[in-house]
């Protein structure tokens, strides 16, 4: 308990990520917040790679995070636009209205 | 060790709920304000471990671009007024438990596997580690990140370039009957065009602009 060790990093990436798929499933509000659940899951993931490269004493785990870190931004830019364009053309970004598609 | 075990707690019990309170909370912007004190206390674990770099670059992208570009957006569609209503319709309340069901699934999964991952200590070899000392973290990752990965840190470079020409193209709209000075045409206007001389009658008018 109090020597902290590579399993609780790990648990505390695993609880992050569960945290942020329940986000993603039980969201009701608007798109917006399912973005940032997926944000959650790759912080999630980050710690997972950084806490191993520490541990593990291989530096592999942290340049990857910083290319994990880029898709993030990246991907965060992309989809807010999207979510920019599909507002200007329908007016709401409620998960419930976004129907168009049938699914 | 037990300085590292209070901190570590400490910023462990502040992320996790704060990533819950991103998920369950009513407002908008309140989920863009947790998900910034999740991401700097994370960033302060990874200080804390010893990745100082990542931390400050965690810091510096999601705190200062990220979590900005959030709550710019959210401020810029207004809809941090749209309360959250639980389970409004019927429709969509059949995917909560099925939901939580795998969500459940998939924490329980990823403990069983580090529970199972500590019984196996000799994956640990220490002895062969990488990680120089004396040498700092950013120096270290440095010289690994311009030689080993130099490809990989190229193409990162071209996804963020694409991504920025998506942003603009997916955001950029030409809009209709705005008034704009246009330096071709101050500058291509020729003397015939602009000026005409007319004979002008005597008691009769001229007409000009037609």
């Amino acid at each position: 308990m109090i020597d902290i060790g590579l399993g609780h990093y790990l648990t505390l990436g695993a609880v992050i990520f569960s945290i942020g798929i329940i986000g993603i499933f039980l969201n009701r509000k608007n798109i917006i917040v399912i973005l940032m659940s997926i944000e959650l899951i790759l912080l999630a993931v980050n710690i997972n790679l950084v806490s191993f490269s520490i541990y593990l004493g291989d530096l592999s785990g942290q340049v990857f995070t910083l290319f994990i870190l880029t898709v993030a931004a990246a991907e965060a830019a992309i989809g807010l636009a999207i979510i920019v364009v599909y507002f200007r053309n329908s007016g709401t970004i409620r998960v419930e209205e976004i129907d168009k598609l049938k699914g | 060790m037990i300085a590292h075990a209070i901190f570590f707690y400490v910023f462990s019990v502040i992320a996790v709920v704060s990533a819950i309170m991103v998920t369950v909370s009513k407002n908008t912007v309140h989920s863009v304000f947790f998900l910034i004190l999740d991401f700097i206390s994370i960033s302060c674990l990874f200080i804390m471990i010893g990745a100082e770099f990542l931390g400050m670059i965690m810091l510096i992208v999601y705190v200062g671009a990220v979590a900005v570009l959030f709550l710019f957006v959210v401020m810029m569609l207004n809809v941090a007024q749209q309360k959250n209503q639980w389970f409004v319709s019927k429709d969509s309340s059949r995917h909560i438990p099925i939901g939580l069901l795998i969500s459940v699934i998939i924490f329980f999964e990823l403990i069983i596997v580090i529970g199972g991952w500590k019984y196996k200590p000799d994956l640990f070899n220490s002895a062969k580690s990488s990680l120089e000392k004396g040498v700092s973290n950013t120096h270290s990752l440095g010289q690994v990140l311009y030689t080993d990965y130099i490809h990989v840190f190229q193409i990162s470079g071209m996804i963020l370039l694409i991504a920025m020409i998506g942003a603009i193209v997916l955001t950029f709209r030409q809009r209709e009957g705005v008034k704009k000075q246009s330096y071709l045409k101050q500058i291509s206007r020729e003397r015939t065009e602009g000026v005409e001389v007319l004979e002008v009658a005597s008691n009769k008018g001229v007409k000009i602009d037609d």
